[in-house]
């Protein structure tokens, strides 16, 4: 009735399901909290009451992120024992410790300081209560820092040797495996991918209260901030994204392959194919809309330099195209429209019209989930183009999953799209509930503040001094 | 290689994340079961913001306990988690419920009764689940060569059921002594009648489990009853019965904070019986610690780190517990 090969696809389903629901989060969460502290921090130095506004707008968002972010990655950590024990035991003795730091220098700072960043306004001073929101803002890098270093030495495997029992283990100190030739890109590429995110749901935000009333202080400050985002991130983030792409040319050569649909070899100058219809089995692309030699113009800086092709590569170490040929186009696509909307919003501001071009701020709503459709085709690009491997080149994705029956894995797999789907779908509905309120002058903290009988200090009490805030 | 003493070092860091993890998120999980009996409105919002700005950083003890496994003994990491397949994946996704039902309840107050039964539903089940994936781990596991060669029901038995309730109880109790501690009047009043049920259920479990345990095989008789062991593991028992006479008398004092610590002393004793009946093992008469441990360098490279870092960490954890000092008023967010 049931194979391994079925219990290794939908052991993969569920992986891809539960990470790619995962990411959405701290990409915003990431964002969101260095938004928050720029706000804290702006409202700090110039007393002006729009930015405190701002911040307990956007802190009641970020706490329903940040609270879906909590339990989905709850999840993942128990996930590659449930499902990938064979790489768990095998690859644990290198990637192990860099998530153990992750939780003892990220996840512990996130959430020891969040209780006092979301409630304790009225409890600790405010210099003390902006330090916990620069905490829980460097608490998510840091755990992008090493969950992207797990990430990254799956797909650049260094630093390592093997042991008698098969586990891959340090070879000669951590410096190599923190970071493997793919990380430092990686890193970049991702974290700046969730300053984009958030930036372009800010703005969307913004420009929906500023269709309403183009007047509205509050949303013309969130909207201006994040179109400056916009416009300073966007092309710098291709940039950073192009360089990535030649990072993974030098390491993973095929996935660059399937990226490019270049099933074939092309020993003088490969051209750039548009768009077309990967066809997998057959190894060829259909209906191809192409550039002779621009692809090794890109990739090489040479018209004529000859660019390898997945012929060249064992059969069975392919990666499907199919897939990643399109979801490296999706997130490019979406890349360049960022930097449309960026260079127009300069334009408008250049004249003086940043707030009043109707179709800038309709351009902008319709940007706003951009950059989490543009994280997750990414996502699926680089993960994808890993296979058939969990350590590039090293641990076969088939000889990794843990020794599970069909019937229990698709029982959960049915279970977290149902779950994730219902909780997620409804978090989401709420996210839009809120944004969907202008922020006003004076907005209320988080409504379920909990008011506790002691442990006001005189410094607190300074600061909510009425008329302190928005003097 | 593994080196021996970095090896006991790990397991004890372990062993103290994730009783740091049963005891934080225990009162948690605990007063999320209890939610259901609290009266809508001001009791269930007053309990529930008790815990609001603590109960991530609880929890996150037990990604520390996950991952930290993975890192210093991945080969334990990897079988027990496949083993415990089917309640682990019940457990992770009581937690989504319980754990976004802290912020969606304030979101949707249409909804507030589904959220609620959410917290409660998801609280109870994860409890629940912990306890059998403690029992079904306390029974062995069918292990072949370095991967689990079990079933995806082998979990399921008479003796995990008993320790599945046996934590739900000790939970429940938890969270009430936190109650008894955190708020005043009439829900402090609930929170004792709740204790005077739920203290002598618990003892009973832990009883009722003690008993069951050596029956299993797996040498759990001889770590307890061979001399000189014996001398040693008696006072085991011995400490439950004192606290037990002291949890009683600071019931009838209606003493706030003494019921909790006693409480904690309690798990802390239970926790311990658990160790001596498992070491050396991690899979009982199949995995050592030795046997499970990754190189000497993974583990001195994270010993460095949560050196540091633990006692930093706890520092904090106490600074935010502190901000959140007293009882809880609910007087303030309207």
């Amino acid at each position: 009735m049931f194979h391994d090969a079925d219990a290794l696809l939908l052991a993969r389903f569920q992986f891809g399901f539960t990470i790619s629901f995962h990411f959405i989060f701290p990409a915003f969460t990431i964002g969101l909290a260095s938004y928050l502290a720029v706000l804290e921090g702006l409202w700090l130095k110039t007393g002006q009451a729009v930015y405190l506004d701002l911040y307990k707008y956007w802190l009641k968002i970020f706490a329903v992120v940040f609270a879906m972010g909590v339990v989905s990655g709850i999840v993942m950590s128990y996930q590659f024992g449930s499902n990938w024990a064979v790489f768990s035991d095998r690859a644990g003795p290198v990637i192990g410790p860099l998530m153990a730091y992750e939780v003892l220098t990220a996840f512990f700072l996130e959430a020891g300081f969040l209780g006092v960043m979301l409630f304790g306004m009225q409890k600790v001073g405010r210099h003390l209560h902006f330090f916990a929101t620069l905490m829980v803002a460097v608490g998510t890098f840091i755990s992008a820092f090493w969950i992207l270093s797990v990430n990254s030495w799956m797909q650049t495997p260094a630093g390592y040797t093997t042991n008698a029992a098969g586990q891959f283990v340090p070879a000669s100190g951590w410096l190599p495996i923190i970071f493997n030739p793919s990380f430092p890109y990686r890193l970049v590429h991702t974290v700046t991918a969730a300053y984009l995110t958030t930036a372009l749901a800010v703005g969307a935000v913004g420009a929906w209260h500023l269709l309403r009333d183009s007047g509205h202080a509050h949303a013309r400050k969130m909207f201006s901030m994040a179109m400056w985002m916009a416009a300073l991130v966007a092309p710098v983030q291709i940039f950073v994204g192009d360089q990535h792409g030649l990072n993974t040319l030098e390491h993973q050569p095929a996935k660059i392959m399937a990226m490019e649909g270049h099933y074939q070899s092309h020993p003088d100058g490969a051209p750039l194919i548009l768009f077309g219809i990967p066809n997998d089995a057959e190894q060829r692309m259909e209906h191809a809309i192409e550039i002779p030699r621009l692809g090794s113009l890109i990739l090489k800086h040479d018209l004529h330099a000859p660019l390898a092709g997945l012929d060249s590569i064992a059969p069975e170490n392919r990666p499907p195209a199919k897939v990643v040929f399109w979801s490296f186009r999706v997130m490019v696509g979406l890349g360049v429209l960022m930097l449309a909307l960026g260079a127009l919003s300069l334009l408008a501001r250049l004249a003086g019209k940043l707030y009043e071009w109707r179709w800038l701020k309709r351009f902008a709503v319709l940007m706003g989930p951009a950059g989490f459709i543009a994280v997750i085709a990414g996502w699926i690009t680089t993960e994808v183009g890993r296979q058939p491997f969990t350590v590039y080149g090293l641990l076969r994705t088939a000889e990794s999953a843990s020794p599970l029956a069909a019937p229990a894995v698709g029982a959960s797999l049915v279970a977290f799209v149902v779950v994730y789907f219902a909780v997620f779908g409804l978090g989401s509905w709420y996210l839009l509930k809120l944004m969907s309120r202008a922020p006003q002058p004076h907005e209320p903290e988080p409504a379920n503040a909990p008011a506790h009988a002691a442990g006001i200090t005189p410094a607190s009490a300074l600061a909510s001094r009425p008329g302190a805030s928005h003097g | 290689m593994a080196d021996p003493v970095l090896t006991i070092i790990w397991g004890g860091i372990l062993a103290f994340a994730v009783f740091m993890y049963v005891v934080m998120d225990g009162f948690d999980l605990g007063i999320g079961i209890l939610f259901s009996t609290l009266k809508v409105g001001r009791e269930r919002d007053t309990a529930m913001n008790s815990i609001a700005p603590v109960w991530d950083g609880n929890e996150t003890w037990l990604v520390l306990g996950g991952g930290g496994l993975l890192a210093a003994f991945p080969l334990a990491y990897a079988v027990i988690m496949s083993a415990l397949y089917a309640p682990l994946i019940a457990m992770l996704l009581a937690l989504v419920f319980r754990g976004v039902a802290f912020e969606f309840r304030w979101r949707d107050p249409a909804h507030r009764a589904f959220w609620d039964f959410a917290f409660t539903g998801g609280s109870f089940l994860a409890a629940f689940m912990q306890g059998i994936m403690l029992g079904a781990l306390l029974q062995g596991v069918h292990i072949e060569g370095r991967a689990y060669a079990g079933g995806w029901w082998d979990w399921l038995t008479p003796f995990s059921l008993l320790t599945g309730a046996s934590v739900v109880s000790g939970y429940t109790l938890l969270g009430a002594c936190w109650l008894n501690w955190k708020t005043s009047d009439e829900t402090q009043a609930r929170a004792r009648r709740w204790m005077r049920v739920l203290a002598p259920a618990t003892l009973v479990a832990i009883l009722a489990v003690s008993i069951a345990t050596p029956f299993l095989g797996n040498q759990y008789f001889q770590r307890w009853f061979s001399m000189p062991r014996v001398l040693f593991t008696a006072q085991v028992p011995l400490i439950i019965a004192i606290l037990t006479w002291r949890f009683v008398r600071s019931l009838r004092r209606n003493h706030e904070l003494a019921p909790f610590v006693i409480t904690i002393a309690v798990f802390g004793l239970s926790y311990v019986g658990l160790g001596i009946s498992m070491y050396p093992y991690l899979v009982p008469n199949s995995i050592t610690l030795d046997m499970a441990a990754a190189p000497q360098s993974s583990q001195a490279f994270m010993l460095v780190g949560a050196a540091v870092l633990v006692p930093l960490i706890l520092a904090y954890t106490a600074w935010s517990y502190w901000v959140f000092r007293g009882k809880v008023a609910h007087e303030g967010y309207h």
